[in-house]
């Protein structure tokens, strides 16, 4: 493995709440460039695994190694500095902020102005001001929010909120990007839109994806490479074709007997 | 109740809707209008007709009515006009006629205390309203605000043989002690203020909501009580007492404001103002020079980088961090700024009262300057002066007179100020229930209210 090829990597990555062991010694790589899906039963631990990449949790044992820098335990902000952006499964935007101001905390750590020329209000903050709304709206035109960039987020539907929540992720000018089941909730035609919009990321804005995601379709039709989860191992790990066929996958979605169909048929 | 105003109204051809359809002009011509009905019809016999009265409500109407946002520079007229009724006070608060009820206008004295409380209010607005930390011990800061003038500008180092005099005007000769002129008071006060607030902060703030307010809670008693006790610390430790506060006999007298004989006899600037013929107008001006620069610090930094940070802390602390919001740092900025703002009217109003005592520091203090950041409703800086001025003139002036027109009416003899938490706590709930956003609610909150938020689960149990 050349240090170069991989962006993200985790070397027995554990975490245990209690007696549970929610993610058990995964390790796990994410070539530069590519799309990986993370995909798992409910409770596989696929969440909790996120939230130790990006620093919410910190972890029993293990490392977390991103882009040459061990960020293992390292706090949130300091991951998203590095070059990690998420969005969450269940949307978190900052309700009372316009879709634009949402965007602009995404660039929270990208901006220089300190307090007393934010006070004083130098030009050189005010060109920086003006770059950085510039740069949001076009970033809510990406994500197909133009027109939405004064509106409060909570006033914005559920699909605008989504893709706020990406937009926002993509604010903090991430290396790669981790989505949290970005297409829960959306029904078939915006699911396929989300999926182009996912592979138009990668091509023209140079992203790595990492993706949480059920719907297999989505799954099948992305990734370079599936990992799945199951009680907080990873069962299996390859290309989509690899994942589908693999028999502890199967036992691991659809129960003992099904993998033993199958194995039969 | 509303129902039956517009179904009334409806009976005569007006609809809410065609109501809400005028220009917001005529709207305001309107409730204009309305007021100064009432004021002639139900007013006027009972109290008499005064053209003093009459020239004022025109002033308030010519301010209010016109759509002023449409002209350029036009969202300045407002706030200048307020700002010129407020410099030009002193010269026509004698012309004012008495009010009913609570009969005469502000003293000056009055109306001086109450852009210190502006100041404090605006404070407290930076950590709870902006930032959403419920912050209960806000009284530290005004705590160290005060001492900090009381000891930089006071005999109080006298008793230590410490003698200095660097700008320090209105000293009896002979006297010792440490007197810095006050201005410069003011800078170190609102630092060492300041730095009270990230130590404060630096162990307290990684707590979340209730947490925070108890351990904060905890801090504004320390405060009450180190204030009291202090005219002896660490006895044993020392060998000797270290008289910090000079307990309960505070600490007496503070150096008044003023700019010395050089800048008097080059720029004509006062000499001391506690001796100049218009003292009291040269306190309010400064309070209110004070409040411009709290006020413009306050706009600036709600529309930066560190501003939206807060909000988005308030919001949702984890998506905040998230997206790169270092956590602590902006959390201890917003106690580190609050506390500034906070010194500084500390300081001030201690050099205006010319004494710091104890009994200034109690804990009641902190919920008082609460009171008047949700009464005007928490991140609107306009609400909140509102909030802090109508509290603080309530505290020193209102309540009394109300309850001087109450016993002289219903031939009653009671002592309301001693109510005045009772009342504070009246007006909360009140504006809880028909105004839950504050007197002038701030643009995201109007927002939040009046369209809703869609119904969504509260927590990820996943992620928290």
């Amino acid at each position: 493995m050349s240090a170069d090829g991989v962006l993200l990597q985790t070397d027995a990555l554990r975490k245990e709440f209690g007696g549970l062991v929610a993610v058990n010694d995964v390790d796990f790589t994410i070539p530069r460039g590519a799309i990986v899906s993370l995909i798992g039963p409910n409770g596989a631990g696929k969440t909790t695994f996120f939230n130790m990449i990006t620093g919410v949790y910190k972890p029993t044992s293990g490392r977390v190694v991103f882009d040459g820098t061990d960020v293992t335990g390292k706090p949130p902000h300091y991951v998203t500095e590095r070059g990690i952006g998420r969005t969450f499964q269940n949307i978190r935007l900052f309700k009372e902020m316009t879709a634009l101001e949402n965007v602009l905390v995404g660039m929270h750590a990208r901006l220089k102005g300190g307090i007393v020329r934010s006070i004083a209000r130098t030009p050189g903050l005010r060109r920086e001001e003006r770059e950085a709304k510039e740069r949001a709206r076009e970033l809510l035109a990406l994500c197909a929010l133009t027109g939405r960039a004064n509106r409060y987020a909570h006033s914005l539907p559920y699909g605008d909120q989504r893709r706020l929540e990406v937009a926002r992720a993509l604010a903090t000018a991430p290396k790669l990007l981790l989505l949290d089941e970005p297409t829960a909730g959306m029904n078939p035609q915006e699911t396929a839109e989300f999926t182009g919009f996912v592979q138009r990321l990668r091509t023209e804005q140079e992203l790595t994806v990492l993706l949480i995601e059920h719907d297999m379709k989505v799954v099948m039709g992305v990734s370079d490479r599936v990992t799945v989860l199951d009680y907080g191992e990873k069962i299996a790990e390859g290309t989509p074709k690899d994942v589908q066929g693999n028999a502890r996958v199967v036992e691991a979605y659809l129960g003992k007997a099904a993998a033993a169909a199958m194995a039969g048929t | 109740m509303s129902e039956r105003f517009w179904a009334a109204l409806a009976r005569v051809g007006w609809t809410e809707v065609r109501w809400r359809g005028l220009p917001s002009w005529q709207r305001r011509a309107v409730k204009m209008g309305v007021v100064g009905l009432v004021a002639v019809v139900v007013l006027a016999p009972l109290y008499g007709f005064d053209a003093a009265a009459y020239l004022a409500f025109l002033t308030v109407a010519a301010i209010y009515v016109p759509d002023w946002g449409r002209f350029r520079f036009g969202r300045l007229v407002l706030p200048a006009a307020v700002l010129a009724l407020c410099v030009a006070y002193p010269y026509y608060l004698g012309s004012m006629p008495k009010l009913p009820i609570f009969k005469a206008f502000p003293t000056m004295t009055t109306a001086f205390t109450m852009t210190i409380f502006v100041m404090m209010a605006l404070g407290l607005n930076i950590v709870v309203g902006y930032a959403g930390l419920l912050d209960l011990g806000y009284v530290a800061f005004y705590a160290i605000g005060a001492y900090t003038v009381a000891w930089l500008a006071s005999p109080q180092a006298e008793r230590y043989n410490w003698s200095v005099n660097i700008g320090g005007v209105g000293v009896p000769p002979g006297l010792g002690g440490i007197h810095i002129s006050i201005w410069l008071v003011l800078i170190g006060a609102a630092c060492l203020a300041a730095l009270a607030g990230v130590v404060i902060g630096l162990p307290t703030l990684r707590l979340r909501g209730d947490y925070l307010a108890i351990v904060t809670l905890g801090f504004g008693e320390i405060v009450g009580v180190v204030a009291t006790n202090g005219d002896c610390l660490f006895p044993k430790l020392v060998g000797h007492c270290v008289n910090l506060t000079n307990g309960s006999q505070g600490i007496n007298p503070i150096d008044p404001p003023g700019f010395g004989h050089w800048l008097h006899d080059h720029l004509g600037l006062p000499v001391d103002f506690l001796s100049a013929s218009n003292s009291l107008n040269l306190f309010l001006w400064a309070g209110i020079a004070l409040c411009l620069f709290v006020i413009y610090c306050s706009l600036r930094l709600r529309d930066s980088k560190l501003g939206r940070a807060w909000v988005a802390i308030r919001e949702d602390e984890t998506a905040a961090a998230a997206m790169g919001v270092p956590l602590m740092r902006t959390k201890t900025w917003a106690y580190a700024i609050g506390a500034f703002m906070g010194g500084i009217a500390g300081a001030f109003l201690k050099s205006e009262q010319g004494g710091a005592f104890n009994t200034d520091f109690a804990f009641s203090f902190s919920i008082f300057v609460l009171c008047m950041v949700i009464l005007g409703g928490m991140g609107s800086i306009w609400g909140v002066i509102l909030g802090g001025a109508f509290l603080a003139y309530l505290n020193i002036e209102g309540i009394a007179n109300f309850g001087g027109w109450y016993n002289a009416t219903f031939h009653q003899n009671k002592d309301f100020t001693a109510y005045s938490y009772g009342v504070y706590g009246l007006i909360l709930v009140l504006v809880m229930l028909f105004r839950p956003a504050g007197l002038v609610p701030s643009a995201r909150a109007k927002a939040e209210f009046e369209l809703g938020v869609e119904d969504q689960p509260l927590m990820d149990a996943r992620t928290t």
